[in-house]
């Protein structure tokens, strides 16, 4: 078996789950510089299950794939603390407003460079929270697509077997390979950076951030080629720039309101001890307690 | 999302210490595994840099991760089932979090896939990992046993056994007998050595073993027939793998309990031996022992700190008489005392981790390259001030590990005695660290020589006393060297009455009048470099202050003769 080359779709995110009062500007619109960049947790959800499978098949290798300013090159090394081997970089100001159409169209163009096994990401990001993305870049791929997978139970260079969840309750489905994967908030959370991977790879920087580097720096890294991350323009993509950014995104925010929720949505568990202790974790996770 | 590395800058500030430099160019060889390793650093800031990293990534395990499992892990503890012990769920998925993160083999060299990190930034880590469950720290805490297979083994079994320790197997330390406990030297344990198959073999039991059932096991064994002394005891490996050791009960404990303790049956049990016969208790334990005491220095750390965190979050919540009960001098004092002690048992703890770093690196050194009588030198002062620094802080530390979660609990008064709160487990989990690797009793009997000789003394007017200061800070410092008055003027007194037991009888008062002085001009150092320690400088100082005055008029007015009113 030769293993499978998997690529991680993955966003950086303004930390959401944290925000002050000073979170959105004046004009409706995010405020960036407010919130901390993170990894979008379920990315992290979906690289989880692509290393697991790494720890599994030998021969496999895992990718990350981000779209983003020349920062986003933090979470690919983020991912690769993590475990995976390395990632790719989109990044062009020609992606710059970017709605879900146009954000599918760019990574499906840049997935075609990588003709991958198996396309994993989180179910949606923290900041838009609309599911799309995944799902359009099985569409536009013409892949099959599996949502909501909690785990991958099976996988083979020709199949694999997911659980998926479902409302209430969860299903097991099989699908073929390649196809895209996209992976619930309820899946294994991701294993911690590594220590030794943390040393190795904290000098990995991505083309644009090597302008600020030093002789020392240029010296290691053509030694060590780990080091690199690929980064890619429009134009190491085969797209039509028509479709891209800005031209590319039928989205137009009209009109922005901050709703407060009266009503909370109900959640039903068992009597047992340990749903309960499930249940005060979550709550001072979210910080509804504590 | 809690991290308890990058929430307390006082770890931070330890870290960055001027004489980390000198340690870790030391310990990198003037950083030139650059080529062969590519985890290697390339200069200091590059090796600090690393250190800051993995102690951030063992922070957020333990705010996210090993905290959050701490009740139920103190609730639930370990088992035995057939003969082996099973940890209590929240453990072992502590365990396996910090595997997946390399949290192993942290001070052991590369080639054995550890991190080379000095002993200092391991200490951090371990300090961190007990704030929040000291019980998983004696579990983890134990993998410095492979820092004595390092310094005595042979390369085959360095070879053999390193490598697991990076990758996770967990370590013991097997030596307390039940009729060997703090006098070692009684220990039973048979070891046979089976000439036609050229191989040692262990019968016998073991008692009070934490984490009897880890994957390696250093155990202390009898190999000289007929012998009854320390002469008479050897160290050896014994590997899980061989399963011929069963953990016939697990202790029902008061705190850690986390952490295993084992009574172990040994049959037949295949070992190899460390290093020389007859060794054993005379010269690997004491090695053994004096890693085990640093790490027991940092367990008390981080029960204190956990429980001085505790204390204040309550005391700023908890509201009587129409106000915070911070407000009321009697809370206040007791926290900005809490406080003190913690920022003292810290800096000694560093302070000590700091010596056995650079003797330490200074001895695997010597076993590749001839050192400068320079180098050869400074090994040896910095050994013989680790020697008492490393008694001298584990009292300290663990002394006052307890005295802050009592503390602690009392601000909580009523809710404090519930299992509601947190605060009950500290108290707990810190009752045992002034017991264990030695009790305070013991410390002070590997420390009164230090006060005897004069070594204390020594190295506090010749180092601590010429240290440059703010001139602001003078008057701390001329009552410290009032301090150090007392503490020769005590040991005069004490020493020329001529008798050993008349020593004896003060020397835990002599030893604190060494300590209190020790640590208050250490808190005066941090506060040159930070001054946000003044506070606890001078709080430190006065209170010291006071104490060696009591300690020394006790001694004045003590005539040797009163002996005997004490005797029973």
């Amino acid at each position: 078996m030769k293993g499978l080359k998997i690529v991680v779709l993955a966003k950086q995110v303004p930390d959401t789950r944290n925000v002050g009062k000073d979170a959105m500007k004046a004009d409706g619109t995010v405020n960036r510089a407010a919130l901390p960049a993170i990894f979008n947790p379920e990315d992290l959800n979906a690289l989880e299950q692509a290393l697991r499978l790494k720890d599994k098949m030998a021969g496999t290798t895992v990718h990350i794939l981000t779209m983003g300013p020349g920062r986003a090159a933090e979470i690919i090394r983020e991912a690769m603390f993590r475990g995976a081997d390395g990632g790719y970089l989109l990044s062009d100001r020609a992606f710059a407003g970017s709605d879900t159409l146009a954000t599918s169209y760019a990574l499906t163009c840049a997935l075609k460079n990588l003709s991958p096994d198996l396309i994993i990401c989180g179910r949606q990001a923290i900041d838009g929270d609309t599911a799309q993305v995944g799902p359009q870049v099985a569409e536009k791929s013409g892949l099959p697509q599996i949502t909501y997978a909690e785990e991958i139970l099976e996988c083979s260079e020709k199949k694999l077997k997911i659980r998926r969840r479902l409302e209430r309750g969860s299903e097991v489905v099989e699908g073929p390979v390649p196809c895209v994967v996209t992976v619930n908030g309820s899946a294994a959370p991701c294993r911690p950076r590594n220590a030794r991977l943390v040393m190795k790879y904290k000098h990995a920087k991505a083309t644009s951030e090597m302008q600020e580097a030093d002789e020392d720096y240029v010296t290691m890294s053509a030694q060590r080629p780990y080091l690199k991350i690929t980064e890619w323009s429009v134009n190491d993509i085969q797209s039509n720039p028509e479709d891209l950014g800005l031209s590319g995104s039928p989205t137009k925010v009209k009109h922005i309101e901050s709703v407060v929720f009266q009503a909370k949505e109900a959640k039903v568990m068992d009597a047992s001890d340990a749903a309960i202790e499930e249940m005060m974790k979550e709550l001072i996770a979210n910080h509804t307690i504590g | 999302m809690a991290n308890f590395y990058t929430d307390n800058e006082d770890i931070k500030f330890h870290l960055a210490h001027p004489l980390m430099k000198k340690i870790v160019a030391l310990k990198e060889r003037n950083y030139t595994q650059r080529e062969q390793f590519e985890d290697a650093p390339k200069d200091y800031e590059d090796a600090l840099d690393n250190y800051d990293k993995v102690l951030e990534i063992v922070g957020e395990i333990c705010g996210d991760v090993i905290a959050e499992n701490a009740e139920s892990v103190d609730e639930e503890g370990p088992k035995v089932v057939d003969g082996h012990v099973e940890y209590a769920r929240g453990t072992q998925q502590n365990l396996d979090v910090i595997n997946q993160a390399g949290l192993n083999g942290i001070s052991l060299p590369r080639e054995y896939n550890g991190l080379n990190f000095p002993i200092t930034p391991f200490i951090m880590a371990a300090e961190i990992v007990a704030r929040a469950d000291a019980g998983l720290q004696n579990i983890w805490g134990l993998q410095d046993c492979a820092e004595t297979i390092n310094e005595f083994a042979d390369a085959e079994q360095k070879a053999k056994y390193l490598p697991r320790v990076s990758a996770g197997e967990t370590c013991a330390m097997d030596l307390t007998e039940p009729d060997a406990g703090s006098d070692l030297q009684a220990v039973q344990l048979k070891a046979t050595f089976n000439e036609k198959e050229n191989r040692w073999y262990l019968n016998g039991v073991k008692r009070f073993i934490t984490n009897g059932d880890g994957h390696i096991s250093l155990v202390l064994a009898r190999s000289e027939e007929g012998t009854q002394d320390a002469r008479g005891l050897s160290m050896f490996i014994y590997d899980r793998n061989s399963n011929a050791v069963t953990v016939r009960r697990i202790e029902n404990k008061l705190g850690i309990k986390g952490s295993p303790t084992c009574e172990l049956v040994f049959k037949n049990a295949p070992a190899e031996l460390v290093g020389e016969r007859k060794m054993g208790l005379i010269k690997y334990v004491m090695s053994l022992m004096n890693a085990a005491r640093l790490g027991i220095g940092a367990q008390s750390a981080g029960i204190a700190e956990a429980a001085y965190r505790e204390g204040l979050k309550y005391a700023q919540e908890r509201k009587q008489f129409g106000k915070p009960i911070i407000e009321f001098p009697a809370v206040y004092e007791m926290l900005s005392n809490m406080e003190a002690k913690l920022h003292g048992m810290r800096t000694v703890l560093y302070e000590t981790a700091r010596f056995v770093d650079i003797y330490k690196t200074y001895y695997h050194l010597s076993h590749e390259r001839a050192l400068e009588k320079e180098e050869r030198n400074e090994m040896k002062e910095y050994q013989r001030l680790a020697d008492i620094f490393t008694p001298l802080q584990k009292l300290f530390a663990s002394e006052y590990a307890n005295e802050v979660a009592y503390d602690s609990l009392q601000i909580h008064g009523g809710s404090g005695y519930m299992k509601d709160y947190p605060v009950q487990r500290y108290v707990r989990d810190a009752r045992i660290t002034n017991i264990y690797e030695g009790t305070s009793q013991l410390q002070v009997v590997a420390a009164i020589r230090g006060v005897t000789t004069g070594q204390y003394a020594k190295y506090i007017r010749e180092v601590y006393e010429q240290a440059t200061i703010a001139p602001e800070y003078e008057p701390l410092r001329y009552t410290l060297k009032g301090m150090t008055d007392q503490l020769e003027a005590c040991t005069q007194l004490v020493t020329e009455a001529g008798c050993p037991e008349y020593v004896d009888f003060h020397a835990r008062r002599l030893v604190e009048i060494a300590g209190y002085t020790i640590i208050g001009y250490l808190l005066l150092a941090d506060t040159q470099r930070e001054a946000r320690f003044a506070k606890s400088a001078k709080i430190f100082i006065q209170y010291g202050e006071a104490k060696v005055a009591s300690y020394a008029a006790y001694i004045r007015n003590f005539n040797p003769d009163q002996l005997g009113l004490f005797k029973k």
